[in-house]
C-alpha cells in the first residue's frame, strides 16, 4: 500500500489486507494479533472505519515491511511476512479492467470452474 | 492455442480466464489480446495484483479456482502446447545476445502434455479428479511468505507507482531491490528489464539480464517440474 505519512486508514487497509478489527485487536480469518505494543498499559479501542491507523505500529504487530524512500516522500507497506504466500486457499476476489476497460470480478464467474492464466507480453 | 482449449472446456463448465501482467497495460498487451480475439475473459493487470494475491512468480502460470471460489491447484507452469521459443529456428542475421537467448530458451523444462491433460481430467470430472488437491495442500505448495519476500513486494510496489508517475530516477532502486531480495521471482525482474530494453537484455538500469539470470540457475530449473 502506497503512502504518503506512516498512517493508514482502517477501511483502506481492511479492503486491500482482509484484515478487520476487533476487541482482541487485528483478525483474519481464525487468527487475531493484539495491536498492544508490549510497553502500553492499555489495549487501543477498535479504530472506526475512517479512522488513521499507525503504519508503523501495524509493521511492527503483524511483520510487515514499512519501506520509507525519503527522497519520494513515499512509504509503502508490503504484505504480512508469515503465513503461506496465499491467505486462505479461498480464491481472492481478483478485480481487474478486461482490455476492453469493463470491470470484471472473479466472483462474477461463482458456479464455474476458471483456469486463471497469468501471461505477460514480454 | 487457450482458445482452441477453451471451446473445449467450455461446454463442460471450465471458464478460462487470463491476465495480462503488465505495467504498461493494454499499450503493450493489447495487440496481443486483440490478434487472439478471445471469447473468454481478459483482463490487464498493470499493477501484478496476481503476484501478490496467488503468488504468481514467473509466466505462464495457471490457478485452478473450483466453482465454489476454492483454489485447488494454486501457481504452476502452464502451457498448452510447445511454445515457439523451443523449437524456433535462429535467424542467421539475429544478433548474438539474442541467438543466444534463443538457444538456452530452448533447454527450458515444458511440459504441455502433462498439464492439459490433468486440465481435461479436472474439466470432465471436476472435484472428484486426483489433480484437484484439497485446501492444506494448496497452502502447502503455494509456500511461505518470508521476510524477504514481504519486504520485495514492497519495493515492486514502490517501484511501479513511481515509474507510472514518471519519476523513473526514483523506481530504479525499489526494482534493483526487489530482484535482491526475491531473485526467483520472474515477473519482478522481467518487468523491469523490458522498461530499460525490449529483449532484456543488460542495461545500464537494472541488475542483471534474462540470459546471465537464467544461466545462474540452469535453463532447466526456470519452471519447477509440475507435480502431478
Amino acid at each position: 500500500m502506497i503512502l504518503d505519512k506512516p498512517r493508514v486508514r482502517r477501511d483502506e487497509f481492511t479492503r486491500r489486507t482482509g484484515w478487520t478489527f476487533e476487541p482482541e485487536g487485528a483478525c483474519r480469518g481464525d487468527l487475531c494479533i493484539a495491536l498492544q505494543d508490549p510497553a502500553a498499559s492499555h489495549e487501543p479501542l477498535p479504530p472506526g472505519p475512517g479512522d488513521w491507523l499507525d503504519a508503523e505500529l501495524l509493521a511492527r504487530r503483524l511483520r510487515m515491511p514499512l519501506v520509507h524512500d525519503e527522497r519520494a516522500g513515499l512509504w509503502c507497506l508490503g504484505p504480512e511476512s508469515f503465513g503461506s504466500v496465499l491467505q486462505s486457499a479461498e480464491a481472492p476476489d481478483l478485480r481487474l479492467p478486461t482490455w476492453r476497460d469493463e470491470p470484471f470480478k472473479l466472483s462474477s464467474l461463482r458456479g464455474t470452474r476458471v483456469l486463471l492464466l497469468a501471461w505477460a507480453s514480454w | 492455442m487457450w482458445q482452441e482449449l477453451r471451446e473445449e472446456f467450455a461446454p463442460q463448465g471450465l471458464e478460462i480466464v487470463t491476465v495480462a501482467l503488465d505495467l504498461k497495460g493494454v499499450e503493450t498487451a493489447g495487440r496481443w489480446i486483440e490478434a487472439a480475439n478471445p471469447r473468454h475473459p481478459s483482463l490487464i493487470d498493470q499493477a501484478h495484483l496476481v503476484d501478490e494475491l496467488f503468488g504468481v512468480i514467473n509466466v505462464p502460470s495457471g490457478v485452478w479456482i473450483s466453482e465454489t471460489g476454492m483454489i485447488v491447484r494454486p501457481p504452476e507452469p502452464a502451457f498448452p502446447g510447445r511454445p515457439r521459443f523451443a523449437d524456433a529456428p535462429i535467424p542467421d542475421d539475429v544478433d548474438p545476445y539474442r541467438a543466444e537467448v534463443m538457444r538456452t530458451a530452448r533447454r527450458i523444462r515444458i511440459q504441455p502434455e502433462r498439464y492439459v491433460a490433468a486440465l481435461r481430467d479436472w474439466a470432465a470430472v471436476g472435484a472428484a479428479s486426483r489433480f484437484a488437491l484439497a485446501p492444506d495442500e494448496v497452502l502447502r505448495r503455494a509456500g511461505e511468505r518470508s521476510e524477504g519476500r514481504s519486504r520485495a513486494a514492497a519495493h515492486f510496489e514502490l517501484a511501479q507507482h513511481l515509474w507510472r508517475a514518471d519519476r523513473r530516477d526514483e523506481a530504479v532502486p525499489h526494482f534493483r531491490q526487489a530482484r535482491r531480495l526475491q531473485p526467483d521471482n520472474w515477473t519482478y525482474k522481467r518487468q523491469a528489464w523490458i522498461l530499460a530494453n525490449r529483449h532484456q537484455a543488460p542495461s545500464e538500469l537494472f541488475e542483471g539480464d534474462w540470459l546471465s539470470d537464467v544461466r545462474e540457475i540452469g535453463p532447466e530449473n526456470y519452471y519447477p517440474p509440475l507435480d502431478m
